[in-house]
């Protein structure tokens, strides 16, 4: 190996998945940095939302290897992980494309939620929580404190005893950013956390998700189609249509690429330069 | 501010309800379907006849005279809405009296509590009113013990009433034959199953293992079905239920078939029989022997055992097993990208419901001193689930006031005779009416940073699965 294994916290060998006769994703590889964002884009229907379902687990894929290595180079093969096991043990958090909080809880206990696997062991599988031991107490308060930490952070601290399903549509996404954090991620994928929001808000997003990065650690994986959150943060970014790489590199390298403009414009490639040498 | 001429543009575009050719066309149609349901339910009349052919009448001035009825309602019922405003289309009862309600919740837990404690005392000579007591406890009991199920997890299960039979069982045939356990001994065959006769202690050492039986048979049921959801696990739950009943009355020479099991032991208070003999209770405190003394114990006994449900309830959903479960009601898939084992945690909502089912069964059992399979049949279920739904689903206090009305409704409206079950169905339509989520259909958030603010029901999800 060229480079120290831990550098790589996700390495994605040869992922496909089929869907009866339907490929939707092809021979993929791809690596993501540790303490990056990396960003995957393309096309709709380029099957980026089935990578990040095998990745945390919803889908089994059908060959493919996916390694994630945590900073203790402690290794895990995804797709050797059952679904729940995934967050809990290799502590890969997601978001998804619809937002899916618990509507009818509050915002502070979407965030409790999120805590569960570390408050259940604090109260000794709930038999010491039933009696009320110091321990579990002190673990409880805890958690509240790291949602209250959250909650301060996303700007929602007001609004922690309302129902997250009545919070406005940008403050959702945040709430279900803010829930994958407190899971404790070593890898966080968001799927596309900018969708639906306005221009303000998505510039919110990003510096959220830098200061993420900055003050936690914490890699991210992106899926989105705003183009200009996805070149603000991004370190890397890897292009997808139709199930198969086609492009990857920085932003810059991204930006000016005749195979990506193809594939968003839907025109072959001959085409696409002849636009781009046009255009400029 | 935009709101009054919204209303004004509002109720012009609207103006179609309330005009004569929308309450005619409304009528027409009420009165259209009317005729169509009512033509064979009331136009035709079949009879067998005195050889068995079949003889008819038709009575097409009876279907005349309500298809008739059904049109003027109807347009009554449209006059009606217009005189009241478009504004109470959707709540039939105004906020200031759904609020002052509200208010009233405070106080209405402890003062049923403490209503509850001094029934005992209050109908100490009325013997039917005890019964009655024990019975809507019951049901508080069995309703408290579901709502974890299908409130909390939001797992619809139509089966519950098996539980409260295997605790009822369990508890039956462990006190007639004794407990058993496993005897060694150096000489063959080394090993021999003894059973233990419990003598007094009986009912205190079967009722916990009766509700870990049933929690184990709840474990049963859960494994298989969990991978179903909604309406294809109320349906797997259902058949659970009748599976058990089926078992319990074919297995003859160990339940006793459709005899079921007579001569099931009483409680005790605590080891002390209440029997009319020289160590009963009775004499031991030197009062006169009275049987009212054991209906008042058994009172006492499920007024305990409910709040103990109730009590473990709410602790469980501070706890994060509790709140995992309401979790899974919201939103399943949000709880396996959060690292939540939905299998346990279905498995111990399953448990837990089971387990308090289960101590019911036991009770009942005791209560009686008869069981047989005709006790545990699908309409208590239904019953069951009725008052959860009825109640709102996942609220403690609406369960126990849903149990109240309907088990109490039941006696009341005793003297209608045949028309009991038409006026109950009703009120119980009319309720559905007016509080479509349930008699208290908000939810209580389970932590809080500044101040516990009420969920409405619009944000909490039934579950499906």
């Amino acid at each position: 190996m060229t480079e120290p294994r831990s550098d790589n916290i996700l390495t994605v060998d040869h992922l496909s998945m089929r869907f009866g006769g339907i490929v939707a994703v092809n021979d993929l590889s791809f690596t993501a940095r540790r303490g990056d964002i990396t960003a995957l884009i393309g096309p709709n229907g380029a099957g980026k939302t089935t990578v990040f379902n095998c990745i945390t687990g919803f889908y089994k894929p059908t060959t493919g290897m996916m390694r994630l290595v945590h900073e203790d180079n402690r290794e895990f093969l995804l797709e050797r992980l059952f679904d729940y096991r995934i967050s809990k043990i290799a502590k890969v958090a997601r978001t998804f494309q619809n937002i899916r909080l618990f509507a009818g809880m509050t915002a502070l206990e979407n965030l409790m939620v999120a805590q569960h696997n570390s408050l259940m062991r604090a109260s000794g599988y709930t038999f010491l929580g039933l009696i009320g031991a110091p321990g579990f107490r002190s673990a409880e308060r805890d958690a509240i404190d790291r949602a209250r930490y959250w909650l301060d952070r996303i700007g929602l601290i007001s609004r922690a005893d309302d129902a997250a399903g009545n919070l406005p549509y940008g403050d959702q996404r945040r709430l279900e950013i803010a829930r994958a954090m407190c899971s404790d991620p070593a890898l966080l994928c968001l799927d596309e956390p900018a969708a639906g929001l306005n221009a303000r808000e998505s510039d919110e997003l990003s510096q959220l998700l830098l200061a993420i990065r900055k003050d936690h650690g914490t890699s991210v994986l992106l899926i989105e189609h705003d183009m200009s959150v996805v070149m603000e943060i991004s370190d890397r970014i890897f292009v997808l249509d139709h199930g198969v790489k086609i492009a990857a590199g920085t932003p810059n390298d991204i930006r000016s690429d005749p195979k990506v403009i193809a594939a968003y414009l839907g025109a072959d490639e001959e085409t696409a330069v002849e636009v781009m040498e046009g255009g400029t | 501010m935009a709101r009054p001429t919204d209303t004004a543009r509002e109720s012009k575009a609207a103006a179609a309800p309330g005009s004569v050719a929308f309450i005619l066309k409304k009528s027409f149609i009420s009165a259209f379907v009317a005729l169509v349901l009512f033509s064979l339910m009331i136009g035709v009349r079949t009879e067998a006849g005195p050889a068995g052919q079949l003889i008819y009448w038709t009575r097409f001035g009876d279907l005349a005279a309500l298809v008739a009825a059904v049109f003027f309602g109807s347009i009554a019922i449209e006059l009606i809405r217009g005189w009241l405003g478009p504004s109470r289309r959707v709540s039939l009862v105004p906020e200031t009296l759904n609020s002052r309600l509200s208010g009233l919740q405070r106080f209405l837990a402890p003062a049923l509590l403490v209503f509850a404690l001094l029934v005992p005392v209050i109908f100490y000579e009325q013997r039917y009113m005890l019964d009655l007591g024990i019975l809507v406890l019951t049901y508080v009991m069995l309703g408290w013990g579901l709502n974890i199920v299908v409130g909390l997890a939001g797992l619809l299960d139509l089966g519950y009433v098996a539980f409260y039979a295997v605790g009822a069982y369990a508890y039956a045939l462990l006190a007639q034959n004794g407990l058993p356990f496993l005897e060694f001994s150096t000489a063959s065959p080394f090993v021999s199953i003894q059973f233990l006769d419990l003598g007094n202690w009986a009912f205190w050492v079967l009722l916990p293992i009766s509700g870990i039986l049933a929690a184990f048979w709840g474990m049963l049921l859960g494994f298989p079905v969990l991978r179903l959801k909604g309406d294809y696990l109320a349906i797997v739950t259902l058949a659970f239920g009748e599976i058990i009943r089926l078992v319990l009355l074919n297995w003859q020479n160990v339940t006793g078939g459709p005899n079921g099991i007579t001569g099931v032991p009483r409680p005790s208070l605590f080891g002390i029989p209440l029997t009319n003999t020289d160590d009963g209770l009775a004499a031991r405190l030197g009062i006169e022997f009275s049987a009212t003394h054991r209906v008042v114990l058994l009172f006492y006994l499920i007024l305990a055992l409910a709040l103990l449900t109730n009590w473990v309830t709410i602790r469980l959903r501070r706890l994060p097993i509790g709140r995992a479960w309401e979790a899974l009601r919201e939103d399943e898939v949000a709880c396996r990208s959060l690292g939540i084992n939905t299998t346990t945690t279905k498995l111990t909502a399953f448990a837990t419901g089971a387990m308090f089912g289960g101590f019911a069964g036991a009770f009942f059992a005791t209560r009686q001193g008869f069981i047989s399979p005709e006790s545990f049949t699908f309409q208590e279920s239904a019953l069951v689930l009725a008052i959860v739904v009825l109640g709102g689903m996942g609220s403690q206090l609406g369960v126990a006031l849903a149990a109240v009305a309907m088990i109490g409704g039941f006696e009341l409206f005793r003297g209608l005779e045949q028309f009991r079950m038409l006026v109950f169905g009703g009120a119980m339509v009319l309720l559905m009416i007016w509080r479509p989520r349930g008699l208290i259909g908000h939810r209580a958030p389970s932590v809080y940073l500044e101040k516990p603010t009420e969920i409405s029901s619009a944000m909490v999800k039934e579950g499906h699965g």
